[in-house]
């Protein structure tokens, strides 16, 4: 699984993105996999309502099951325009 | 619909012109623009991210379901990416419709959905260090209205 990390996110984890072998069934097990890793994980999954989730390029909730999905992308809430 | 993310200026005339030639049953064409502000004095530049692939399709969902229910002619979205100075120009959407209220409401709803559903990350770089710029809650609230 690719996993992508974007702006505060990709600057905390010190990475732009990363493949991963994964059990994870959720998002939110995933979540937990990473921060048990390692500090700089921890520090920035510290806070999930600081952050948004998208699987295969679309929107999606930390409870979002993983089965079958490519692609995982962490990042804050967007600020476009 | 012309949907373009680049890493280059783009001309905001020479594109509004274009748009608005190129209608000829449609009434009204909007524009809408958005500029680097320096808000404190003290802004160098600013830094906009995105996740390319995610972008495009967000834009593109976006656009269409702005030409279904606005009933629009023609939507054109341009927004940068990349590093920019106070007072150039980060992005332009641009509307046509038979009547002016549509091709306005649709300018509005895109731009709506754009600052808070389209992967986009604005980092100011400052005199005095970095910062990325935090999502308002106002933005949030405004999708609620459409």
């Amino acid at each position: 699984m690719q996993l992508l990390y974007f702006a505060w996110v990709r600057e905390r984890i010190g990475l732009p993105r990363e493949t991963v072998e994964t059990e994870a069934r959720t998002v939110a097990e995933l979540v937990e996999e990473l921060k048990a890793r390692e500090e700089r994980y921890a520090a920035a999954f510290a806070d999930l309502s600081a952050l948004r989730v998208a699987l295969d390029q679309e929107l999606a909730d930390f409870n979002a099951p993983l089965k079958d999905v490519r692609e995982v992308a962490f990042f804050p809430p967007m600020t476009g325009g | 619909m012309d949907i373009r993310v680049q890493a280059t200026p783009f001309d905001f005339g020479a594109e509004a012109e274009a748009f608005a030639r190129g209608q000829g049953d449609m009434g009204a064409v909007v524009t809408f623009t958005g500029i680097v502000r320096d808000v404190s004095g003290g802004l160098v530049s600013m830094e906009i991210e995105h996740y390319p692939g995610m972008t495009e399709k967000a834009l593109e969902t976006h656009a269409r379901e702005a030409l279904i229910r606005f009933q629009l002619g023609d939507v054109l979205i341009i927004h940068r990416f990349g590093e920019m100075r106070p007072g150039e120009m980060i992005m332009m959407v641009a509307t046509a419709a038979p009547h002016r209220a549509d091709a306005f409401q649709g300018a509005e709803f895109l731009m709506d959905y754009l600052k808070s559903r389209a992967p986009f990350w604005k980092k100011e770089i400052m005199q005095t260090g970095t910062d990325w710029v935090a999502a308002r809650d106002e933005d949030e609230d405004a999708l609620g209205r459409w």
